[in-house]
């Protein structure tokens, strides 16, 4: 498996550490009732199909990243910046 | 009092199987700058050497500016001038630099580091991995590498390369 | 028998080898099966299950009965294919699954039992009585069982992992690879050629194509003449494309020394991870057999290996050979037979309108209804126009039809397709993105017909790619339509192998079928047809016929198993080559590491990295006597330890404050500068990640410290915090760990051994950090403590690292102290109730430390919403405190806390205990643990019950902080 990493480029998945569903991006509020923060931190689908999850390019360069991917085929349909990459660098 | 002694991660000689050369740099100076947001060209203007993208090496005279992550890169060469909208750490003690050169350097480390190395120029740094090590690969150009791995992990890291490079020499011997 | 003038060995460099102790002598180029045949050996092993004697089937990777045992100075390798090990001088090799020898094998009794030995006796028969099982059959079965045998000692030989990219990945070099390839490398592309064989060229070493008017063998040396001027091609002999992963990943298996004698530092075999934009799968087609009544018998071999070997290796399997075939692919073989002056008796076709052949009896609407021969073939038994002859033959060469390689397009969840042309399996387009299939591995299986594709396939792939490709001559070639009338099994009584591997026979697949295991992955697994080392690519398309024939079924709704990698057998220890001893897993060394080895620390792994355990002395025969002198030492002068294991995070920006309170529960950015705060971080479960302190070094600059075994993880926290919820803030991070060599200085004496250091007094209030120059060296000073001593942490750039640790040692010495190690660490830590990871353990929440005040309500912090949930705060819940025992007994960490009088049953457990230790300072073990409602508890006794370990303790429930619980000491 190989992940496109926006900064780095095509890399093998062993510089990636895996960490589960990208719910994990939609922190609710400290005050927000008990169901919203159940869903957060434990409620997950399992889709047989499209899903979004995050991967840290730990032997890389430290991006946390939402792919979205196919279960069924496998297929890697997004890879992005958790934080966009507007504030990465390059000479511009 | 004496001043501190300072020591070389490894202090080994240099070794070479086929034609190819590992070596332990001398403890260059490293300085990871990691710019604010938004500061990357400001960072590169006080710097002189524009702020890399991804995967490449800026340099000017001795001073390089090199793509080390998100949001980082580390400055060889050269002092980081003060006040820098940045992050600024020295980085210099935390890194052992080795140096791989020689006709077989490309074939040893496709034992060890998951990319394409064919090809590679002078411009081009990569942060990836050293078999399980973590890796910062300079391409100096002609076959050379500097690889910049974690000082602690140093005796792994010539273990490993040292390792791939006997294997790669047996079997350069077999072809001639 | 070996034939001269045939074959391309090399007859000036003969060959000496060992087979079961016999010395045999054979050509370089030989593989071990030809040699074999060279010397008329015709029983080469024994079947895995009725021990029948058995022979040479095929001459390629596919080999089902020719499984040997290779016996290297080093290494035993068992179920090697005598058809795939190259020759070299002085190979052992052995015959396996005898007893005691190959001619006479005591477990062929098994052979006549076999009535009894059907599918599925195992499950029938070992299943009552029940306690007989561990005692006898398990024993019995297990002696019996296997194939091959290892040495029972580590493989010391040298094995390799290796990367390669490539744009294009050509596996199998045949006719179609070879097309493939070289369209692809006159192009320009990036292209790896593999290939399972020693030498390119697959079919056309051993068919008599003639392509472009040159033979075969001679286009193919033009091709790989052209191959080899171009730098842009790889050409990989004897590596098996083995496995097909996600987004364009292969492994693939390389034979680097398996055909020498071993050389120092010659890998074995190298496991490749190959990375291709796109790849052309021409692994060509595997000929199947036809069951009849002892088809096994030594002799009776697929029909293609017959040319394979005559025009390889120079030899024959037989003076006289026949040849079964209901296709037209042995006609081409009968002629390359006679060519060479060996005798075929007669072709034997089942088909009616068979062809005929000039100078060959042909048996038309004719099957072979036995073969006679136990130690090797006689005669055949054929059955023709109602009547039955017998032909005398000692070889017999079967064709059932061809079966495209296609294995690999399965990989990926594809699922081939039934062609009724073909009587075969054929892939389906696009089940692998990026691949394409070319020539015999999609059904075409003509020469011109792989020609042909592989050009195809290669310039599509090419225009994928966005490389165009030029128009070329395509090089000119037999084109024979392949014919073809299905017979998988002939009728008749008696056993009628299919699977040799396993011993499986047609009756057992019907059986299966009777018995209600009616699908194929149901009748596999009954049968354990297609389970052997060579995946039943003999009998697969063979064994699922005759249960959809059984099942009144066609083949298209019987459907097949699941090809899944690898495919081909692939050694562990190739791919977990390097990970043994020093490779397992990176060794992080201290600066001081040498220093402490010198003094005789044995060191203790801590995650990756070695740190010394104690420091023994003259006289002492225990660690704990060495641990006792060194917490005495720490509690009475002073002591010396690397800290620097500790995860050191720096943290700048004006942002810097405001992230620190996010990520921690309590509050930092009102820290002044020059001060350190313990810090306590939650996972956002509510759960503890990891505690440490943070120091105030400037303004905008902190420094982080993590426990050693977090230090990785908080790191990640940190950044998916960062960057996940405060990607705009002006702070940024980055880990020093490794740039600062840092050292606990702890006793009475601590302050007069930094002094002394310093050249001046520290003049550090406790939690107090400065920048200080140690004897020339800018460093860092922290007065912190994790020993509840007066404590000093003092950090330097790691290259002094050694110089310190040595200074501040002999400084200590000098002074009465000393150095101390983990052990002493430990027991220290644990009188004062601080707590490290084994209390931290993911379970545990800021209220079950006695932390929950920790939590700032002025603030929202990671883990802050859910540390509020109920259930997570408590009563209930299990709290940590100090456990003393009434008795001088030794206290176990996993042991059960339970109240006095209850039943020692799961239940009723009360608790756990994390931590234990022997107190020197108060002359007591002592234990931290975990109590349900512990805290309002203290004074109790409970039992402490480890009850692998044997240990039955009362103890006196106390506050976790045993020592100086005032922390009068730290702040002195």
């Amino acid at each position: 498996m190989r992940l496109t990493c926006p900064l780095c480029g095509p890399r093998d998945r062993r510089e990636f550490y895996y960490s589960g569903d990208a719910v994990l991006l939609a922190r609710p509020a400290t005050d927000a009732p008990p169901g919203a923060w159940d869903d957060y931190l434990h409620n997950r689908d399992n889709p047989a199909g499209v899903t979004q999850d995050l991967w840290y390019h730990e032997q890389g360069c430290c991006s946390w990243l939402k792919v979205t991917r196919n279960t069924v085929t496998h297929e890697i349909l997004s890879v992005e910046s958790v934080a966009g990459t507007s504030t990465a660098g390059g000479a511009a | 009092m004496p001043d501190l002694i300072a020591k070389s991660a490894l202090g080994l000689p240099p070794l070479t199987h086929a034609g190819t050369t590992l070596m332990e740099s001398a403890l260059p100076q490293i300085t990871a700058i990691a710019p604010f947001p938004g500061q990357t060209g400001a960072v590169g203007d006080a710097l002189g050497l524009a702020f890399p993208a991804p995967n490449r090496v800026t340099e000017a005279g001795d001073a390089r500016l090199v793509w080390a992550g998100r949001d980082l890169a580390f400055l060889i060469g050269a002092a980081a001038p003060d006040g820098l909208p940045a992050s600024v750490t020295d980085q210099s003690d935390g890194w052992v630099a080795l140096t791989l050169s020689g006709a077989r350097a490309v074939d040893v480390l496709a034992r060890l580091v998951p990319l394409d190395l064919r090809g590679v120029q002078r411009g081009q740094a990569f942060r990836t991995a050293l078999n399980h090590l973590p890796l910062v690969l300079m391409a100096e150009g002609e076959g050379a590498f500097t690889l910049l791995t974690f000082r602690s992990m140093a005796r792994t890291a010539w273990h490993e390369i040292s390792d791939a490079m006997e294997k790669v020499a047996a079997r350069t011997a077999l072809v001639q | 028998m070996r034939i001269d003038g045939r074959g391309r060995i090399d007859r000036t460099r003969p060959v000496t080898f060992r087979f079961d102790g016999r010395v045999f002598a054979g050509y370089k180029g030989d593989t071990l099966a030809s040699a074999l045949i060279a010397n008329d050996v015709r029983v080469v092993g024994r079947s895995f299950k009725y021990h029948r004697p058995r022979g040479i089937l095929t001459a390629g990777s596919e080999e089902p009965n020719a499984l040997v045992e290779i016996v290297g100075p080093a290494n035993q390798t068992p179920n090697t294919r005598a058809t795939v090990q190259e020759l070299f001088e002085g190979l052992v090799a052995r015959s396996q699954n005898r007893w005691p020898s190959l001619r006479f094998d005591a477990l062929e009794v098994n052979d006549l039992a076999a009535p009894f030995l059907s599918a599925g006796f195992y499950y029938k028969t070992f299943m009552w009585p029940r306690r007989f099982w561990e005692g006898l059959y398990e024993p019995v079965i297990r002696r019996a069982a296997g194939l091959g045998s290892l040495s029972g000692r580590h493989d010391e030989g040298v094995y390799e992992k290796a990367w390669a990219h490539c744009d294009l990945l050509v596996i199998g070099a045949g006719p179609a690879g070879l097309m493939a390839a070289l369209t692809a490398a006159r192009a320009g592309a990036d292209v790896i050629l593999a290939d399972e064989s020693s030498e390119p060229g697959g079919r056309l070493l051993s068919d008599d194509a003639v392509i472009d008017g040159l033979s075969g063998a001679d286009w193919v040396a033009q091709v790989l003449a052209e191959l080899a001027s171009l730098p842009n091609v790889r050409l990989m002999t004897r590596t098996t494309v083995t496995g097909v992963y996600d987004d364009g990943t292969y492994g693939a298996l390389e034979r680097v020394g398996l055909h020498r004698r071993p050389r120092p530092n010659l890998p074995r075999e190298c496991f490749w991870r190959i990375v291709a934009k796109r790849s052309v799968l021409a692994a060509g087609a595997l000929e199947r057999g036809i069951a009849f009544q002892d088809n096994d018998r030594p002799g009776v071999m697929l029909a293609s290996s017959l040319p394979a070997y005559l025009n390889r290796y120079g030899v024959v399997p037989g003076q006289k050979v026949t040849l079964f075939a209901n296709n037209d692919s042995v006609r081409a073989t009968a002629r390359s037979l006679m060519a060479a002056g060996v005798t075929v008796a007669a072709i034997i076709d089942p088909r009616e309108d068979a062809p005929d052949e000039p100078g060959i009896t042909v048996h038309k609407g004719a099957q072979v209804k036995r073969a006679r021969g136990r130690m090797g073939l006689r005669e055949v038994l054929v059955r023709v126009g109602g009547r039955e002859i017998t032909v005398e033959t000692d070889c017999l060469g079967v064709s059932g039809g061809w079966n495209p390689s296609l294995h690999l397009t399965c990989h990926m969840n594809g699922r081939p397709r039934w062609s009724d042309d073909l009587a075969a399996f054929v892939p389906v387009e696009g089940a692998v993105p990026g691949m394409l299939v070319a020539g015999a591995a999609n059904g075409s299986f003509s020469t011109h017909g792989c020609l042909a594709a592989g050009t195809q396939a290669a310039r599509a792939s090419l225009e994928a790619l966005g490389v165009t490709v030029g128009q070329a001559d395509l090089p000119q070639a037999d084109d024979a339509p392949y014919r073809i009338a299905p017979l998988w099994a002939v009728p008749g009584k008696g056993r009628a192998w299919l699977d040799f591997a396993n011993d499986v026979t047609v009756k057992d697949v019907t059986q299966s079928a009777q018995e209600g295991f009616r699908s194929v992955e149901h009748m596999k697994r009954y049968t354990t047809q297609g389970m052997a080392p060579d995946q039943g690519k003999n009998s697969n398309v063979a064994a699922l016929a005759v249960l959809a024939d059984a099942t009144g079924r066609g083949i298209p709704e019987t459907g097949t198993t699941t090809f899944r990698p690898p495919f081909a057998p692939v050694s562990i220890a190739a791919m977990g080559a390097g990970g043994r001893g020093e490779g397992f897993a990176p060794q992080r060394f201290l600066t001081s590491d040498q220093a402490s080895r010198d003094r005789g620390a044995p060191m203790v792994e801590a995650g990756l990295w070695y740190r010394p355990g104690y420091f023994p002395k003259p006289g002492e025969r225990t660690w704990r006597e060495a641990c006792d002198r060194e917490v005495r030492m720490v509690r009475s002068s002073v002591g010396v330890t690397d800290v620097s294991t500790l995860g050191k995070i720096d943290i700048q920006g004006p942002d810097a404050g405001r992230f620190l309170d996010f990520v921690y529960t309590n509050t930092f950015s009102t820290l002044p500068v020059g001060k350190v705060r313990y810090g306590l971080m939650l996972r956002e479960d509510g759960h503890v990640l990891d505690d440490g302190t943070c120091a105030r070094l400037g303004q905008d600059h902190w420094l982080m410290t993590t426990t050693t075994a977090a230090a990785g993880l908080v790191m990640r926290h940190l950044e998916f915090v960062s960057q996940a919820f405060c990607a705009g803030w002006q702070v940024r991070f980055v880990s020093v760990t490794e740039a600062w060599a840092q050292f606990a200085v702890a006793g009475p004496l601590a302050r007069d051994l930094v002094a002394s250091a310093l050249g001046h007094a520290p003049d550090l209030p406790f939690m107090g950090c400065a920048h200080v120059v140690v004897q020339g060296i800018a460093g860092r000073l922290f007065r912190i403590s994790f020993s509840g001593e007066e404590g000093y942490e003092l950090a330097v750039p790691t290259r002094y690292g050694e110089a310190l640790f040595r200074d501040l040692t002999a400084r200590a010495e000098t002074m009465g102290g000393g150095l101390y190690g983990m052990e002493a660490l430990n027991v220290l830590r644990i009188e004062k109730g601080f707590i490290t990871h084994a209390e931290i353990h993911g379970r545990t929440t800021a209220f079950d430390i006695g932390m929950e005040k920790m939590v700032s309500g002025k603030k929202d912090c990671i883990g802050k919403a859910a540390a509020a949930r109920p259930g997570m705060t408590g009563p209930a819940r299990e709290q940590m405190v100090g456990l003393v025992p009434l008795t001088d007994d030794v206290l176990t960490a996993g042991a059960h806390l339970f109240a006095q009088g209850v039943d020692l049953t799961r239940e009723h457990s009360a608790g756990y205990v994390t931590s234990v230790g022997y107190s020197p300072t108060l002359q007591s073990h002592l234990a931290l643990g975990f109590l349900q409602n512990g805290r309002a508890r203290h004074g109790e006794t409970v039992r402490l019950v480890d009850r692998l370990r044997g240990v039955d303790v009362l103890c006196r429930v106390s506050d976790p902080v045993f020592h100086d619980p005032k922390g009068e000491k730290l702040r002195a």
